[in-house]
């Protein structure tokens, strides 16, 4: 657990809402084989801190090269999903944002539209709380919360577990509502087919310069709110060109979910996934 | 604040690999671009062997610079940040360095 920020891996659970279940599927933390092992009194690589550094007695250690990607399990979990997924013609959306962006309220409207033009199902990640299932589950579509505990992103291993209990039909459009952060879920493959960022104009329009990675690693940036630009100080075109300096084939959609404006748009690009 | 998720993996990696056996240094290499922060993985480091055979190991981390090279007029050059663009002017950029996130070796007993 980090007492820095509060992301840890305590338990994570996956609740179906709408039914009796509220299962609790605890998150694999195994620390390995404990202290069954001789500690050296030294450390063989020593900084010269430590007084008793020079104890000739000190155990021989040799090396062992790994050179592996220190996410490969989470990639390969995320691939394997991928291939599940395909395999039924689903296709997945990884959505992220800050908190309060509009991405609930983006999918309460398409689901009400049936902008996709084929049945959704989402994946909610909130750290606490089913209110964002709850309110898919009322605007009509098969919804399942994560709750993340104190982490900060959803991973591969809960998607896979989140999707088990979702149950999605063949064909469906899935969404992954990641947990409300701009840092944290930009790392983590989920096995989706695109990366959305959703930003609001109530943020401010430094936010692509300021959160880097999760622009870079966008397919899409959706810009929504539009319907406040009279009221705040946000420059849809220089928000445009700072995403674009760090992802120059982004796709950009500025849209009011409120008043329904661009959502043709984002229609459109979901009909064509 | 994902470093603490990245900790875990890397000993989960490393304990898949190495066992039982006690573990007194482990190396990363940890690109400049790879949006993961040393001083944060270092702490969290801490938090994640502790009480296993890499608890009290210690950790180095290589930090390459991020490289770019640009498609328009063949440069080759560093990449301080994620922005894309050469000095040419043009947008046209690859990364081709500094997202590295990879365990490189341990020590063992």
């Amino acid at each position: 657990m980090c007492t820095t920020c509060g992301c840890g891996a305590d338990e994570v659970r996956v609740t179906a809402v709408g039914t009796t279940d509220a299962a609790t599927q605890p998150r694999g933390h195994d620390h390995g084989p404990g202290h069954a092992h001789p500690h050296p009194d030294t450390h063989p690589d020593t900084h010269g801190e430590l007084p008793d550094s020079q104890d000739p007695t000190e155990p021989r250690t040799h090396t062992i090269d790994l050179e592996q990607r220190i996410l490969a399990k989470n990639d390969q979990l995320a691939e394997e999903t991928r291939h599940w997924l395909g395999d039924r013609g689903i296709t997945a959306v990884n959505l992220m944002s800050s908190p309060g962006s509009g991405k609930t309220s983006l999918l309460e409207r398409t689901i009400h539209d049936n902008g996709a033009g084929r049945p959704i199902s989402v994946v909610e990640g909130d750290q606490e709380t089913v209110f964002d299932a709850t309110r898919i589950r009322e605007a009509g579509a098969k919804a399942v919360q994560i709750n993340t505990g104190a982490g900060c992103h959803l991973d591969a291993t809960m998607v896979k577990s989140g999707l088990e209990k979702l149950d999605p039909g063949n064909g469906d459009l899935v969404f992954l509502e990641n947990v409300g952060n701009l840092v944290c879920p930009a790392m983590f493959d989920l096995g989706e087919a695109r990366k959305v960022v959703v930003i609001s104009v109530t943020e401010g329009d430094d936010k692509p310069l300021k959160y880097p990675h999760m622009f870079a690693a966008a397919d899409l940036v959706v810009v929504n709110k539009t319907d406040l630009l009279p009221y705040v100080d946000f420059d849809v075109d220089r928000c445009e060109k700072d995403a674009r300096s760090l992802n120059p084939d982004v796709t950009w959609m500025p849209l009011s979910v409120q008043r329904g404006d661009g959502l043709d748009a984002w229609y459109e690009w979901l009909r064509e996934l | 604040m994902h470093e603490l998720a990245i900790a875990e993996s890397v000993v989960a990696s490393v304990l898949e690999r190495t066992g039982e056996r006690h573990v007194t240094t482990v190396r990363l290499r940890v690109g400049r671009l790879s949006g993961v922060v040393p001083d944060a993985l270092s702490f969290c480091f801490e938090l994640a062997t502790t009480g296993t055979a890499l608890d009290g190991a210690d950790l180095q981390i290589e930090a390459p610079n991020g490289r770019a090279h640009c498609r328009q007029c063949g440069q080759d050059f560093t990449l301080d940040d994620l922005i894309l663009l050469c000095e040419c002017g043009s947008a046209d950029v690859e990364v081709v360095a500094g997202r590295e996130l990879q365990v490189t070796s341990v020590e063992v007993v």
